[in-house]
């Protein structure tokens, strides 16, 4: 019973916002922050493989999310809307709902492939060399990007939305919200059973000491290889879903800001902390969001009090000085994260009654 | 809005030789070009020359390094529409308030930079943090610099009065200016008298001495946290120095300005072998090379494409740049 507690409460938590959703409980911001809290944490998590589990400092992790944006976004508008470039739609419209996860896959087997580009100097490089390769990947992918003007370059590509449409016509429910929530759990579920496997545990044998890895009997480039296309195919989920929550992509949104915050998430959770992650990803996009109202509140409360002079205002470029303070601050009074590299479950060990990760 | 647009990181435009020589050949072009190379290329040594100083001593990416000459450019700003005679409140001549600007913003860039090593790095070293927590650190500085910016004085970009005559030379059809001139020259003699104090004085012997063993270094008499903060006023006093030329070559600065510049000089850093004062100064006129002769004979939207390709063949090929010496592991 234990070994499925995590998995029926996912269920019983899905299927009660989405019931929430169709029935009209939520106002569209608040979906929005939901999907957004839902692709924060594929993003986060998935970069958790390479930068927690297996102990690379990559820093360019949106490169690929990128990838998996444009392919995705590409795909579905092929397969299910009538363009001007493209012609009719691939597949009819009733299909749209039930070929939607081949999008997905297809998009992350892209995303994949580019990880790569990053997977294989990983052999010879490691360190801050590899963190090099990594932003050059992620600055190559979006000037790749932005040089195809087929698929609009530096204009960025829309059209999503009218996939949305078709899918919701055919039935109508709140499917991007649907489609999250299931990237969340195949997300959490690939990566869980992933490292806690025989063969995944190379990944943490890389991170604590490659030479003894090898000398141990792990293929550590097969390892590399394999956690890198993982992370990065993962992220090109998180890439699709972005682009269709928005109906809009530019390849300027995933430059390094965006692997910045990515990097915030996983080294707010605690390295190698899957649990921990998911926490950092929902309280980020909860505090990116709550910023959005405490920053003006700030501002006339300052006022008021007379503190800032009438002609200064302040405005939502603090996010992004505050969010950096918080993290200085964690490294210098909590460096290893909220759980550390600990699951839930070791924090707290009374869980373990009712969950059990096996 | 951040990365990579046009207008704020202009490719220096190709300054052509008067309309008789419109018709020069494809060598003279391609001499002009040099020309720009070099100069663009003294900006990404200038920063390159503080990242590898820093990493040399401390093994630290200092990420913050780009925003610190960035807001060396912005002092420049500030100190000279401060003491010019139009509207300054001095009221000084513009060759006294160029030979005041210089010095005075290299010393309170590196006031910046020290204090950022005092505030945010010296307390995680004391206490023995993983290295990876600094470079967060350091990105993280680095972003509060630009933003915090961009919060206090407004995204309005500005502009550095004119401080120096442009004079132009013409050189059998290609143009020189006195101030491309002035900004290789700075950047040659910056060169050469870091290595002279890293290969020559004692202090650059501690400085080695450092990056070679930080923890015998206490034992043998020698301060760790004074080379350690003369490395870092070293490095962003330079970092000021090119954010002065830069402002008075292109004279656009906006908040951003520093985070382009300062990943492009830390790829040129890397391609020379990080750690190593040769290795940033010809991987900065490498890296600008192969931008500015992309950007003049490709469409210049390829110009990132390529300079990060070639980055990631060089890594691929050669993990420890052109200078850098291999670590072996040990087991």
């Amino acid at each position: 019973m234990q070994r499925y507690t995590i998995n029926i409460i996912f269920l019983a938590a899905a299927v009660s916002l989405v019931a929430a959703a169709a029935a009209g409980l939520f106002d569209n911001y608040i979906l929005t922050v939901l999907m957004f809290m839902g692709i924060n944490i594929i993003f986060a998590s998935s970069l958790n493989l390479v930068n927690g589990h297996m102990g690379e400092f990559s820093c360019g992790h949106a490169g690929f999310m990128c990838v998996g944006a444009y392919v995705g976004s590409l795909l579905s508008v092929v397969f299910f809307t009538s363009n001007k470039f493209f012609g009719d739609p691939l597949f009819p419209p009733e299909a749209a709902p039930f070929l939607f996860p081949l999008v997905l896959i297809l998009a992350s087997l892209a995303a994949a492939l580019f990880g790569l580009i990053v997977a294989l100097p990983s052999f010879h490089t490691r360190d801050d060399y590899l963190a090099i390769i990594t932003i050059a990947a992620n600055y190559i992918i979006i000037s790749i990007v932005e040089n195809i003007d087929a698929i609009g370059g530096p204009r960025g590509f829309s059209g999503m939305k009218r996939t949305m449409n078709v899918m919701g016509d055919v039935i109508h429910l709140p499917w991007m919200l649907i489609w999250v929530l299931i990237g969340c759990f195949v997300c959490i579920t690939v990566l869980y059973r992933l490292v806690t496997s025989t063969y995944g545990k190379g990944i943490p044998a890389v991170c604590q000491n490659e030479v003894a890895a090898e000398i141990m009997g792990v293929n550590t480039n097969k390892v590399k290889i394999m956690a890198f296309m993982v992370s990065s195919g993962l992220a090109g989920m998180a890439g699709v879903l972005y682009a269709h929550v928005y109906g809009y992509v530019n390849a300027q949104a995933f430059n390094i800001l965006k692997s910045t915050e990515g990097l915030v998430m996983v080294y707010l959770g605690g390295m190698g902390s899957i649990s921990g992650v998911i926490l950092a990803a929902v309280a980020f996009t909860l505090l990116v969001e709550a910023l959005r109202f405490v920053i003006p509140a700030a501002n006339d409360l300052l006022h008021i009090w007379g503190i800032l002079p009438a002609s200064s205002e302040l405005s939502q470029i603090w996010k992004w000085v505050i969010i950096p303070l918080i993290l200085i601050l964690l490294m210098q009074l909590r460096p290893e994260g909220l759980l550390g590299n600990k699951e839930l479950t070791h924090v707290f060990p009374r869980l373990r009654r009712w969950v059990s990760f096996k | 809005m951040r990365c990579g647009m046009p207008a704020v990181f202009p490719a220096p435009a190709p300054r052509r030789a008067p309309a008789d020589h419109e018709k020069g050949s494809l060598m003279e072009s391609f001499i002009q070009q040099c020309v720009n190379a070099l100069q663009w290329g003294s900006f990404y040594a200038l920063i390159a020359l503080g990242y590898t100083l820093v990493y040399g001593v401390l093994r630290l990416i200092n990420f913050a390094h780009g925003d610190i000459f960035m807001v060396g450019a912005y002092i420049a700003f500030f100190l000279s529409t401060g003491m010019l005679a139009e509207g300054g409140m001095f009221g000084f001549s513009r060759e006294l308030t160029l030979a005041l600007t210089v010095p005075l913003t290299m010393l309170l860039t590196s006031c910046c930079g020290v204090t950022l090593e005092r505030i945010a790095y010296r307390p995680l070293r004391r206490k023995g943090a993983h290295r990876l927590y600094v470079v967060i650190t350091a990105l993280m500085c680095g972003l509060i610099l630009e933003n915090g910016n961009l919060a206090l004085l407004g995204a309005s970009r500005r502009a550095l009065p004119e401080l120096l005559d442009k004079r132009i030379y013409s050189l059998g059809g290609i143009a020189v200016t006195n101030l491309k001139l002035l900004v290789i020259f700075t950047a040659v003699l910056v060169f050469v008298f870091l290595h002279g104090i890293v290969t020559r004085t004692r202090i650059g012997m501690a400085m080695r001495a450092v990056s070679y063993n930080r923890f015998a270094l206490p034992l043998m008499g020698i301060p760790l946290d004074s080379v350690i903060v003369f490395t870092f006023v070293l490095g962003s006093g330079i970092a000021g120095l090119g954010g002065v030329l830069f402002a008075m070559s292109y004279p656009v600065l906006e908040p951003y300005m520093g985070a382009m510049t300062g990943w492009k000089a830390f790829i040129a850093a890397v391609v020379g072998g990080i750690g190593d004062v040769r290795g940033a100064f010809l991987g900065g006129f490498l890296l600008a090379f192969v931008e500015i002769m992309v950007a003049a004979f490709l469409p210049s939207t390829f110009r990132d494409l390529f300079a990060f390709s070639i980055l990631l063949l060089i890594l691929w090929k050669r993990p420890t740049g052109i200078f850098g010496m291999p670590l072996t592991t040990k087991i």
